[in-house]
């Protein structure tokens, strides 16, 4: 299918083998049974209670639940393995079916290198409207997470504004990973309800999705959970993501690290089939090593490049799409760190065909936004789309015509074949390929033209009107949660 | 005799080895040993050493996360023994931590409290999702130097801002210094809040407490 101003990746020639089918059925066998024996802690009224009834042992007080693995089993058998991201503009749907990936905004930061001063502050409301601008005019950019926190708003419904402020500036799918209680949740379907015309049209072009974090080792945030199920009770498509990290919060080793996550995914999302048999649902990940000096989250490096590419075979395992995590750097500026780990981190993630990749603009763990750095990743991963393609071998791409015609010695420069083929080849935007005396004269590099570019769009690009009438409707949405 | 049980008790700790380092103990109170000399002698003798070899990049997290458990397990037990005699451990100072309300994470707060009871202090960490008034109270209660909070979340760490403030109406700084942390934790928050100290990681935690008690140099 074609996308109006998007650019996923599609058919790819390239694979990588990373585990064997036997690794992904140790790896399955042992989350099965930490989810019956050690269990998973689910601090939610209505989650425990839907435990119970499906015969789970729940310990009320603790909030554990221990589950017979045949329960899990045949609860993610109920999960639907391929659906739409609904947008705005019908035209930008997004497939999650296995044959695309598609390019997410990161989230969600706290602070933002400013578009203008260059200065680092606090983020706010109007960061999120012009990333979102800015992504929507950008076709590597499929659909949005909130990228920062509007920290100018009442907390009790930032996740609304920030909701509003992406579709007011963009026609492409939203999924918010910052909306995790109920009032907020309920408040955020009734706004993608006034978008698509109906609550019960939510099924059929869901606007928007939710992607709830897990609380590892082994549990969930109460208000992430009632969030995920009201969101699954109107097909929305939701999601848990484990951000389970080797030595802090999961096991040092890989294997027991990627157990322990898929046990909070896969319970979380059995939750949801066995509260709402068929709702669409993905698994999401960013797992990670810890730094052993000081515990932090990394946010790359080669432990989690192999996360990347892992964990989607865990989620084909279970037949539904994954979102994960990638391009994550723990770099304080976009530099070598920044560039190494947003290729390596989406590349691996990208081979493996991940539904949907986060994500683009982030610096310092995902805390500090550039719009710098977005561009390059953008670019990145447009790198990457184009490795994907693969080599084309056949008879026009074998080119012995002109290999005769030009014979040895001469160039190939002024030959049709070459003309005819040579947009096949990647043009790069940031990359430097200029002769040495030309950057002496300039010293510049792709940080200040993919900034450049950042400014550029954000002054030009008028993204299609959303309807005043439903942006009213949000401001009341919006003011009924406000207190 | 004594100088090879401090030996002992010092590598229990070294190898993070909190059974050992608990037997340890025991013996001590069993041959008479007085408490706060097993402990300066021979247990603090180990952290020191994991604490120079972390600072020389010899030694990672994890190991001064397994010293400060065997450290606290050995000071549990012969804590009671120090009460018999009438004399206590002298402590860096009194911590209470808490995770704020609204929020349940609480890897990093833990961590802290660890790293801070292997460095002297006296910690009472209260959990999770900790109301104002709760957090407040227990300082008062123990008559705590500190009070560190914890957020994880952006929506959360306002509560931080809460606790200064009603801290601040009931005149009760500077008289208790307050620590912030957690991953949205900035800079900006930490001077816009107006709390005393701030620090990225644990380790970094230890230094800033040891300031605001006034023994940065122990």
């Amino acid at each position: 299918m074609s996308h109006k101003n998007i650019k996923t990746i599609s058919n790819p020639k390239l694979k990588l083998e990373i585990l064997t089918k036997e690794d992904v059925q140790k790896i399955h066998d042992a989350t099965l049974q930490i989810i019956e024996k050690v269990g998973v802690r689910f601090p939610s009224k209505r989650a425990l209670d839907i435990w119970a009834a499906n015969g789970a042992e729940v310990d009320y007080e603790k909030k554990i639940v221990r589950v017979k693995p045949q329960v899990i089993e045949d609860a993610l058998k109920k999960c639907p393995p391929a659906y739409k991201l609904a947008a705005r503009d019908p035209q930008q749907d997004l497939q999650l079916d296995g044959n695309h990936v598609n390019l997410g905004t990161d989230g969600c930061g706290v602070e933002v290198i400013d578009i203008n001063t260059g200065e680092k502050r606090t983020s706010c409301l109007q960061d999120v409207r012009d990333i979102a601008r800015i992504a929507d005019a950008t076709e590597e950019v499929a659909f949005h997470w909130v990228p920062v926190s509007a920290q100018d708003t009442p907390v009790e419904a930032r996740g609304l504004h920030e909701l509003k402020a992406v579709w007011e500036n963009s026609t492409k799918h939203v999924q918010t990973e910052s909306i995790y209680n109920v009032e907020e949740a309920k408040a955020a379907i009734e706004m993608a309800a006034a978008i698509v015309g109906g609550k019960d049209k939510l099924r059929e072009r869901p606007v928007l999705s939710l992607m709830q974090c897990t609380a590892p080792p082994l549990g969930h945030d109460g208000g992430s959970l009632d969030a995920a199920l009201l969101a699954a009770e109107v097909g929305i498509p939701t999601g848990f993501m484990t951000m389970a990290a080797c030595a802090t919060t999961g096991p040092t080793t890989m294997a027991g690290n990627l157990a322990v996550g898929n046990a909070e995914v896969i319970a979380g999302t059995a939750l949801l089939q066995l509260a709402f048999p068929g709702a669409p649902v993905f698994y999401a990940a960013a797992q990670t090593a810890s730094d052993l000096r000081t515990g932090a989250y990394t946010g790359g490096g080669p432990e989690d490049f192999l996360f990347g590419a892992a964990t989607n075979v865990l989620a084909d395992f279970y037949n539904i799409p994954l979102s994960m995590g990638a391009f994550a750097t723990g770099a304080k500026e976009p530099n070598w760190q920044a560039g190494l780990e947003g290729a390596m981190s989406s590349f691996m993630a990208s081979v493996v065909m991940s539904d949907m990749l986060l994500g683009c603009g982030f610096l310092h763990g995902s805390r500090i936004w550039s719009f710098a750095e977005m561009m390059m990743d953008c670019e990145i991963f447009s790198i990457v789309h184009k490795m994907m393609e693969g080599i084309l071998v056949n008879d026009e791409t074998l080119a012995l015509d002109v290999i005769a015609a030009v014979g040895p010695g001469s160039h190939y420069l002024a030959q049709k074949h070459t003309r005819k083929h040579m947009r096949e080849l990647f043009m790069p935007k940031f990359m430097d390929r200029r002769p040495y005396s030309e950057w002496e004269t300039k010293k510049d590099d792709a940080r200040d033209w993919a900034l450049a570019r950042a400014r550029k769009t954000l002054k030009e690009h008028q993204p299609d009107p959303l309807d005043e009438n439903i942006s009213k409707e949000f401001d009341r949405i919006i003011k009924s949660v406000e207190k | 005799m004594s100088e090879e049980l401090f030996k002992q008790m010092a590598q229990s700790i070294i190898d993070g080895d909190s059974d050992l380092s608990v037997e340890l103990a025991k013996k001590a109170i069993e041959i008479n040993m007085h408490p706060l000399e097993a402990i300066t002698k021979g247990f603090v003798v180990g952290v020191n050493y994991i604490g120079d070899q972390f600072g020389a990049g010899e030694a990672f997290l994890p190991e001064l996360v397994m010293a400060g458990e065997a450290m606290k397990a050995a000071v549990a037990t012969l804590e009671p023994e120090l009460l018999k005699l009438g004399s206590a451990r002298e402590t860096m100072g009194r911590v209470v931590l808490a995770t704020v309300e609204g929020d349940i994470h609480e890897i990093g707060k833990t961590l802290v409290g660890t790293m801070l009871s292997a460095s002297g202090f006296e910690v009472t960490d209260l959990g999770v999702d900790q109301p104002a008034d709760k957090i407040i109270g227990k300082a008062l209660e123990i008559d705590a130097h500190i009070i560190g909070m914890s957020a994880l979340l952006t929506t959360t760490m306002v509560r931080q801002r809460e606790v200064i403030e009603e801290l601040d109406k009931e005149g009760l700084r500077p008289r208790i210094k307050v620590m912030v942390g957690g991953a949205p934790i900035t800079r900006d928050w930490f001077q816009k809040i107006k709390a005393d100290g701030y620090s990225e990681d644990a380790v970094g935690a230890v230094k800033i407490a040891k300031e605001l008690v006034g023994k940065a140099d122990q």
